[in-house]
């Protein structure tokens, strides 16, 4: 496969601390690759060293195969898409667009065809002579995307975009931009803290935490098998046990003295070890003779309704450890109801331990 | 309106009114009145517009408007020239943490009257002052050059008693101008220079607007800086005035050149704000 991007060893350190430590990964041409982290993880660091705007300390940044250290942000085939998108408030939306082209010195009338191609590609076909501010926050993504687009660049960053929109436009937005890189076939970087963002739109992901790649796969595979116990509770929503690993290395006592038969995932765990169990994994009214099965008893607290996102918080066999249960909204469980004991189980493949 | 906040809005409509009318305006309608006024061969005093021709007429009147009209121009450009990379520096470069600090060091010299100021430039240029005399006692010349009394000195004054006016205006534009602008354009391939001349300056055209206008205005109706520093040649517009209502005693004369700098003046503004194409209420905002 044809990598566009490919990144060794990078690093950057600041006077005090380490942002980006040793992270290397390729991105293969035309796909959506997807940056996921807490803030603070060095995910901005590193995209800034993409765009030129930061000297790496370390590291080589090889773009089509071509090295683009020391190579200015003006010169490099890549573009950003600023978090506040960064529309220039003295030029109307056509002016915006053709910044750039401008810069590449086409002619006018050229200029002219490629700002009304594009606007009609984002869906803001006649808005040349539009202020920019006032557009619609959706509005000005887009045109903020297509300044980027026009140029037609190798990859295209995107630092955390959807932050400011509220929440229904950001839905909205997720799936837009998935269509637009798909349209283009442009490769886009795209960072963020949301994995819900990283989730739907990328086809690869990479977890970043203490300037570190965790890991770097498709999102089904992220969710499904994740390899370090910041993965797992980072993406996705998790219940996290403390638990000791008893000698026979297939089962862990948690904290509140309730026995798992689990899947060790580090296989060099000692004694303490974290068990995650994903809240859909547990199966409610569960027929106590199938096999390879974790049973316990949950005494339901509260019902989080969420219409198909609908919760149970429960307390776990007596002890007063709240774990949250997904409740599917059909018939059989429109019973449940707080304070009822529920038999519960969970199969040995989704009580997963991490050091 | 309700009783309530009419009576606010009296509070402070009534000082500006009092402070405009009976300090500006009844002030300006006497003068306007006194400059229509005109002494005949008869002695007689009677509405006439000579005091207006005279200043078309007589060369040297409007050659020293024109001539001080254009060194205000000069001083608001050299103003801006020298005050942009230090509102930049302070704005952009330094780390937020000297900020404070290096604009109060703007402000410092400025808690200092401008006779004050004045004669700190009149002691370092005049023919006995400190440059001379570090000049001499170091052999690089051999006698005292007199380096006051010039359209230079005098200009140098000018711009220095005006970067406050400038300066200040162009941190507040530059401050609100986040960095991502900046850094956008670089990402879309625009070089320093190019950021300079389509980003920078054409978001900071307010503050600069605003800062031109005030340097000019003061600079044009400046006394005290002229008349210490230029020399005899450097005859400001300002001097003519003082000369006709002092000197000659021409009240009637000084109160229309007063006028024609007013109008003057408010005209060479409207021309720059056309020909940059800026609003006056933008620039003040």
């Amino acid at each position: 496969m044809n990598h566009i991007l490919e990144i060794k060893e990078l690093q950057k350190s600041f006077e005090d601390f380490v942002a980006v430590n040793g992270v290397d990964f390729c991105v293969e041409e035309g796909k959506f690759f997807s940056i996921l982290g807490p803030s603070g993880c060095g995910k901005t660091t590193l995209l800034r060293m993409i765009a030129g705007f930061l000297e790496p300390s370390s590291g080589s940044i090889k773009i089509r195969g071509d090295e683009m250290i020391g190579i200015s942000p003006n010169k490099r085939p890549v573009n950003l898409v600023f978090q506040n998108l960064a529309l220039f408030p003295m030029m109307d939306v056509g002016e915006n667009v053709a910044f750039g082209l401008k810069r590449q010195n086409f002619s006018k009338s050229e200029i002219d065809k490629k700002v009304k191609n594009i606007l009609k590609k984002v869906h803001l076909e006649g808005y040349e002579r539009n202020n920019v501010s006032d557009l619609s926050g959706g509005q000005r993504q887009r045109v903020a995307i297509a300044r980027s687009l026009v140029l037609e660049p190798s990859i295209l960053l995107l630092d955390e975009p959807l932050g400011a929109l509220d929440l229904k436009l950001r839905e909205q937005m997720k799936i837009e931009l998935k269509k637009l890189q798909n349209d283009f076939g442009t490769t886009f970087i795209y960072i963020t803290h949301d994995q819900s963002e990283a989730l739907v739109m990328s086809d690869r992901v990479a977890v970043m935490n203490h300037g570190k790649f965790e890991q770097i796969d498709t999102p089904k595979n992220l969710y499904a098998n994740p390899k370090t116990s910041f993965v797992a509770s980072f993406v996705g929503e998790t219940n996290k046990f403390e638990a000791t690993l008893r000698s026979n290395r297939n089962s862990v006592i948690t904290k509140e003295g309730i026995e798992f038969k689990v899947v060790l995932i580090d296989e060099n765990i000692t004694s303490d070890c974290k068990l995650f169990i994903r809240p859909e994994a547990v199966v409610l009214f569960v027929d106590e003779k199938m096999e390879d099965m974790n049973f316990f008893d949950l005494n339901v607290k509260t019902i989080l309704f969420d219409g198909s996102n609908t919760k149970v918080l429960a307390t776990i066999n007596n002890s007063d450890h709240e774990i949250m249960v997904s409740l599917p909204q059909n018939r059989r469980f429109s019973h449940v109801s707080e304070g009822e004991i529920i038999r519960a189980g969970v199969h040995v493949s989704d009580c997963k331990c991490y050091e | 309106m309700s009783k309530h906040t009419k009576f606010g809005f009296y509070i402070f409509f009534v000082p500006i009114f009092l402070w405009l009318f009976l300090l500006i305006v009844l002030p300006h309608i006497e003068l306007f009145l006194m400059s229509l006024k005109y002494e005949n061969d008869m002695g007689d005093m009677v509405w006439s517009l000579q005091n207006y021709k005279e200043f078309f007429v007589e060369e040297i009147y409007w050659l020293t408007f024109v001539r001080v009209a254009l060194y205000a121009i000069l001083v608001t450009f050299l103003t801006f020239v020298i005050t942009f990379p230090i509102a930049f520096y302070v704005t952009k470069v330094v780390s937020p943490k000297y900020k404070g600090f290096l604009i109060i060091l703007l402000l410092m010299p400025f808690w200092v009257s401008e006779l004050v100021r004045v004669y700190g430039w009149m002691i370092l240029l005049r023919e006995s002052g400190v440059i001379n005399y570090f000049l001499t006692s170091l052999n690089i010349i051999d006698k005292p050059i007199e380096m006051l009394y010039n359209d230079v000195s005098m200009i140098m004054g000018l711009v220095y008693t005006s970067m406050l006016f400038m300066v200040v205006p162009l941190i507040s534009s530059l401050d609100g101008m986040d960095d991502s602008y900046i850094e956008a354009a670089h990402d879309l391939g625009a070089s320093k220079f190019i950021i300079f001349f389509k980003i920078v300056i054409p978001y900071t055209a307010p503050g600069i607007v605003s800062g031109a206008i005030v340097v000019f205005m003061l600079t044009l109706g400046n006394y005290l800086t002229p008349n210490l520093m230029g020399g005899k040649n450097s005859l400001w517009f300002t001097e003519q005035i003082y000369n006709q209502f002092i000197a000659s005693f021409n009240w009637n004369q000084g109160a229309a050149f007063g006028f024609l700098l007013l109008v003057l003046s408010s005209f060479i503004i409207w021309l720059g704000l056309k020909l940059s194409k800026q609003s006056l209420t933008k620039a003040l905002s």
